[in-house]
């Protein structure tokens, strides 16, 4: 049976391509209905090719103003957990110091709790503080869910570091901050990266979070949750699939300029 | 003696490419039951594929395996009767020592394995360690274990992959006379990957050199070693002095031969190269084999012996012996160990001196060839 | 760094092994430390610890909450609301044991089987991140569309008769039923189950397959034997992962499903920002944040991964 046979060693592959689809099938909806003319508010139905939303992305109210509140935050976010995320990988990694494990307890824990049980205390504190609540602390709340994932991402890049090239670098001359920005910083890099890259993400996407803390401030997020409720423009499939597309594209870019300089060091 | 041939292996024609690339050229070798056989070459020389290509780990392009009289060549590993010993052992690191020894035993639906276990343990000296985990054993241990976990289910043949190179020198000697004396013991094929000449020649009855893909050369070690065949298996089993020099004469028994004005004879046996009459000949002499005399004592020196004159380039004294570099007319670094059994205080630096040795330890290769092959310092191709 | 960096290294007791080695500076690492653990402990713990004080009060919005000690809001709460709880336990349940089944295969594809198709697959798996997860959970009610397809598929191959049984579906339909909520829970947390799944595949030493070849191992033993033990650290990471959000999860439910599969975390959301009973809420996810890290303390003990390398 050379077809069971066949099935049979390439059931693995079949399985994982069948995953990859489920994955990937809602951005191919999402990218089909950024044509879509829709009947009525929803964007549900394929109704006629169209490229209306995509001649005029911001052509609904609010929704690029939302866009551009949650860019605003997820660049401080990112910026903010990055700097005090970095801070903390190297002091948990290069130094010993007390209350070493109740520190790395506190990074972990927000990594291990639901949503929706930070949201709901954040919301306690900034109320029984009587904060205005709206762009600051939604700020405050996506730098202390980044954080964590800072950490994690750059103290692996750390650890798994020499430190017998820090001392090296010392042998050779090179001063405590000399050896951290010529060796240390550059070495950390693509750490550092990987942490700024997710907290962007997460906080860009944040939605439960934001929700609780926001007060009348719009996100993107929140902007694509009202829609849902009120009636969603073909805009969002815009949004949503150059997005996509600018991701994939970046990743493709850096992979070339990645192979060209390897292709050329060989 | 039995003649039981059902732990013979017997590649034809075997061979493997990747696209382009050829790592095994199609060859053919017989390993006989029962003897411990060596595959010495460089990395990357084909030996591991060849290897793998018996495991079944490896599918070869061309050619069959057999064991015995049965055709292996299309079986998957865990159908045939042979077991590795893996580089690095592979043990698995989510089982204790014991789990790992009983491993093949328990794919193979043996229930009562504890017995068995315990013996072989405790022929590899680990009955202490059984619930141990992998990772907290030492080097040695570890690969005790690896020969053990393959040992227990009787292979026809025993594949050893690089087995003792993550181990350091001392260690390293230790078991290799550990493996012979259990091969001894056992009586079972193995078949044994390595890049270290004195591994192969310590431990093997036989080897094979290869180089590029190809065996060069499959012999006894001291055949290998006393009467290379090209300029690869000289250098790379050894040192080697290799000289280049013309065909003058040759009758049945000798060929006599010029170097830079000094005369050389060298048997015909030993050669084999065709060299007629004024042809090119590498001539090759082991360092060691080679006496030396100050020029002063040049009279002295039997009749009937090979002879070339020179200085004294370099010397080093490394305890049992003195390693000499000298600068002759016919050579430009000739190497020659003396035995420190009487040193003579005039060979330093600078001192003209006659090296000699018996035309008997001669050997004569192709000319064609590159003279540095295997040396380590040729230029890659 | 800091000018403290020429203070004489204090005295180090011996330490066994892989310590981070101290470095001149006592002083250094909490300046290093001191601006993001106060982030944390004043945005994370301290609200932590002002929930647990608002749970146990009582009153009311217009005149105010006083902490009394009211643990029968607790009991209240729980009383009234222990089918979301449950519900919330069932769908993450359902969703974890899902992602697992379809994500293994991709992980194991990713890091044994796809050559020079991993880097793409991988970025595959990563891309659709950047598209709002809210704008792709939508995409699923027109995927799920009641005269859509994959509906279509499910009636006839009578597979909405089975789920439909199960209570899972009701009628034709998939939309609005627990069915629809389970799918969206497993298609966002996916991710979270491929990577820490892929990682440890990856780490994984290829000659560890050979080696149970050759000792006899048929390729499914192997797998059995060797592969899926090894690869215990990415499938207990790899389920927390997708648990934990997935339990406290409301917005697949609110999207994708119906007042009849509304779960905790919908329920903890209206509480607080719509009937504004702060006290209840308060109790509600302190009830799910306890039980989460029960079940998650009792799962990490019985999977053992201690034990594993």
């Amino acid at each position: 049976m050379p077809v069971v046979n066949w099935l049979k060693r390439h059931l693995v592959v079949i399985a994982g391509l069948f995953t990859l689809a489920y994955l990937l099938l809602p951005n191919v909806i999402v990218t089909v209905f950024s044509f879509n003319k829709p009947k009525g508010r929803f964007n549900y139905q394929w109704q006629q090719f169209s490229l209306d939303a995509w001649k005029q992305p911001c052509g609904v109210a609010d929704m690029c103003n939302s866009l551009s509140i949650s860019l605003q935050i997820a660049v401080w976010a990112t910026l903010g957990a990055t700097v005090l995320g970095t801070m903390i990988s190297f002091a948990l990694v290069r130094y010993r110091f007390r209350a070493r494990g109740a520190i790395n307890s506190l990074i972990f824990l927000p990594m291990a709790m639901p949503e929706v049980v930070m949201a709901a205390s954040l919301l306690t504190l900034f109320l029984n503080m009587g904060a205005q609540l709206g762009f600051w602390t939604i700020l405050i709340a996506h730098i202390m869910f980044c954080l964590s994932f800072v950490v994690t991402a750059v103290k692996a890049r750390v650890m798994s570091m020499d430190p017998r090239l820090e001392e090296a670098a010392r042998d050779l001359y090179a001063g405590p901050v000399q050896t951290f920005l010529r060796v240390t910083l550059p070495i950390a890099a693509p750490g550092i990266a990987a942490g700024a890259l997710l907290s962007f993400a997460l906080s860009f996407d944040d939605f439960i979070i934001t929700n609780f803390n926001a007060g009348s401030t719009v996100t993107f997020p929140m902007f694509v949750w009202g829609s849902a409720q009120r009636g969603t423009p073909v805009q969002i499939n815009v949004i949503g699939t150059a997005m996509f597309l600018l991701a994939v594209l970046l990743v493709l870019v850096s992979m070339l300029i990645n192979n060209r300089r390897n292709s050329q060091k060989a | 003696m039995t003649t039981d041939n059902s732990g013979d292996v017997r590649l034809s024609g075997i061979g493997k490419t990747y696209g382009a690339f050829t790592a095994v050229h199609p060859l053919d070798l017989t390993v006989p039951q029962g003897s411990f056989f060596a595959l010495l070459g460089a990395s990357g020389c084909g030996k591991t594929t060849t290897l793998r290509m018996i495991a079944g780990l490896e599918e070869p392009t061309s050619g069959t395996v057999h064991l015995g009289d049965q055709d292996v060549t299309h079986l998957p590993p865990y159908k045939r009767p042979v077991n590795t010993v893996f580089q690095s052992y592979a043990l698995f690191p989510h089982l204790d020592i014991f789990e790992n020894v009983a491993f093949g035993l328990r794919r193979r639906g043996i229930k009562s394995v504890k017995k068995q276990v315990e013996d072989m343990l405790d022929l590899v000296q680990l009955g202490e360690q059984a619930r141990k985990k992998p990772h907290q054993l030492s080097g040695g241990q570890q690969q005790r274990v690896a020969v053990a976990r393959a040992l227990i289910n009787h292979p026809k043949v025993l594949l050893l992959d690089e087995p003792l190179g993550a181990l350091d020198l001392k260690l390293r000697r230790q078991m290799q006379l550990e493996l012979k004396r259990i091969q001894t013991e056992v009586g079972i094929t193995f078949i044994h990957v390595t890049h270290d000449q004195e591994e192969a020649m310590t431990m093997a009855d036989t080897v094979a050199v290869m180089n590029g893909g190809r065996v060069e050369q499959l012999g006894a070690p001291t055949d290998l070693y006393e009467n290379p065949r090209t300029t690869f298996v000289a250098n790379f089993l050894g040192t080697s002095n290799l000289i280049e020099a013309e065909v003058d004469t040759r009758s049945d028994e000798d060929i006599v031969l010029k170097a830079a004005g000094d005369k050389l004879v060298l048997p015909a046996a030993r050669c084999s190269a065709p060299a007629p009459a004024g042809g090119k000949v590498l001539v090759g002499i082991r360092p060691e084999k080679i006496a030396l005399a100050h020029a002063d004592d040049a009279g002295s020196i039997p009749e009937g012996r090979n002879r070339l004159t020179g200085k004294i380039a370099d010397a080093s004294f490394i305890g049992v012996s003195t390693q000499y570099v000298i600068d002759s007319p016919a050579c430009a670094e000739l190497s020659v160990y003396v035995q420190n059994v009487e040193r003579d205080a005039r060979l330093v630096p600078g001192a003209d001196v006659v090296l000699h040795w018996s035309p008997a330890h001669t050997f004569g290769l192709d000319a064609a060839q590159a003279i540095d092959a295997g040396t380590g310092e040729e230029v890659a191709a | 760094m800091s000018t403290l960096t020429e203070a004489p290294p204090p005295l180090a007791p011996a330490e066994p092994t892989a310590k981070p080695p101290r470095k001149r500076g006592r002083f250094t690492p909490y300046w290093l430390l001191l601006p993001g653990i106060l982030w944390l402990v004043v945005f994370f713990a301290l609200p932590l610890v002002y929930q647990a004080s608002t749970s146990v009060q009582t009153g009311s919005l217009e005149e105010g909450y006083k902490v009394t000690w009211h643990f029968a809001t607790y009991w209240n709460a729980f009383s009234e609301y222990w089918p979301q709880f449950l519900r919330s336990i069932f769908y993450a349940a359902g969703a974890t044991v899902l992602c697992l089944l379809l994500g293994y295969p991709l992980a194991y594809l990713i890091a044994f089987r796809a050559g020079r198709w991993r880097n793409l697959i991988m970025i595959l798996v990563i891309a659709p991140f950047f598209t709002s997860f809210l704008i792709r959970t939508l995409a699923w009610k027109t995927i799920l569309a009641d005269n859509g397809p994959v509906v279509h598929a499910l009636n006839s191959l009578h597979i909405l008769d089975l789920t439909n049984f199960l209570g899972w579906t009701a009628g034709d339909r998939v939309l609005a039923t627990p069915l629809a909520v389970v799918c969206g829970l497993t298609y966002n947390f996916l991710p979270f189950m491929i990577l820490p799944l892929y990682t440890s595949l990856e780490r994984i030493d290829g000659r560890l397959h050979e080696a149970a070849g050759d000792l006899y191992a048929k390729p499914s033993t192997t797998f059995r034997k060797v592969t899926f033990p090894l690869s215990m650290p990415g499938v207990v990471s790899g389920t927390l992962l997708t648990f934990i959000p997935a339990a406290g999860d409301y917005v697949n439910s609110e999207l994708l499903g119906s007042t009849d599969t509304r779960m905790i975390g919908n329920v903890i959301q209206t509480q607080f920002l719509r009937i504004l009973d702060y006290p209840t809420a308060a109790a509600l996810s302190f009830i799910l944040m306890a039980a989460i890290l029960v079940m998650v303390t009792i799962y990490i003990r019985r999977s053992g991964t201690e034990d594993l390398v």
